[in-house]
């Protein structure tokens, strides 16, 4: 039962993707998940156990989905959100001319001394989700798997249909945003 | 040998160094740059902690009614997996 409370958060991210309801979406986990439990002797240990179920979760998805008259091209959405312009720092952080141009003008400081102290910040996370909430889809679908679910970046990409490149670019993106609402966070704090 | 990094190429190529995909010139010029610059290992470590700090956030769940639906999918296929006496 572990298992179910670990992935099932990703697995009705991804199906949600897929499918026109957070209901269908559960119903496409659970079918999963019984889909596993029946199929689990087909199993044979060639990818992860994890990666075999996002790929069963994928396809029910797939199916519901297009039953349902609902089909998202993810490829295409994931690379429209990684092909414009993107600074992952405000540019006028830095040194635009002169020798020492590219150098940070206004650089960056310590947090905190010791990372738990930060941690017990609900306020802190609350940013934090608050951001996450305002990304496109791609980018927190992708930053939420990875780093608040912990899927790995094969997984991810599997899951999604994207390739490596295109993952790491959203994840890159992501991650800077958040960086910066921590970043504003801690300077009013 | 390659131009050196400036910072504001550094903060471009956190994710790939942090993620393993760079090549090891490339990784040598990062690391190099992150040696003697402040400012950048700064944002590292500020990259680290965000990384940190998502990890701590709580996951969406199933509903509950879902879930307890689950629970019992998996009583009865244990059941059906035990030796029978």
């Amino acid at each position: 039962m572990d298992l179910v409370s670990q992935w099932s958060p990703s697995m009705l991210r991804v199906a949600r993707m897929y499918v026109p309801s957070q209901a269908v979406a559960e119903d496409v986990v659970q079918e999963t998940w019984l889909g596993v439990l029946n199929g689990i002797d087909r199993f044979e240990g060639r990818s992860s156990l994890r990666t075999w179920v996002f790929s069963i979760l994928v396809n029910r998805a797939r199916t519901r989905g297009e039953r349902e008259r609902r089909t998202i091209p993810f490829a295409a959405l994931a690379r429209q959100e990684s092909d414009d312009g993107f600074e992952a720092v405000d540019p006028s952080r830095f040194v635009s001319s002169g020798s020492d141009i590219g150098a940070w003008a206004s650089p960056p400081v310590r947090w905190w001394e010791e990372p738990e102290r930060a941690l017990d910040s609900a306020e802190a996370v609350a940013r934090i989700q608050s951001e996450i909430d305002k990304l496109p889809e791609g980018q927190r679908l992708v930053i939420t798997m990875r780093d608040v679910d912990g899927l790995s970046s094969e997984e991810v990409r599997s899951a999604l249909d994207i390739s490596e490149t295109n993952q790491r670019v959203l994840l890159h993106r992501a991650r800077a945003k958040v960086r910066k609402a921590l970043e504003d966070y801690y300077a009013d704090a | 040998m390659p131009d050196p990094l400036n910072c504001r190429e550094l903060v471009e190529l956190v994710t790939d160094y942090l993620e393993g995909a760079m090549p090891p010139a490339e990784r040598a010029r990062f690391e190099a740059h992150i040696a003697t610059c402040d400012g950048c290992d700064a944002y590292l470590i500020q990259m680290r902690e965000t990384i940190v700090v998502l990890g701590t956030l709580p996951a969406d769940r199933l509903s509950s009614t879902a879930e307890e639906q689950l629970r019992g999918a998996f009583r009865d296929w244990r059941a059906g997996q035990a030796p029978q006496p």
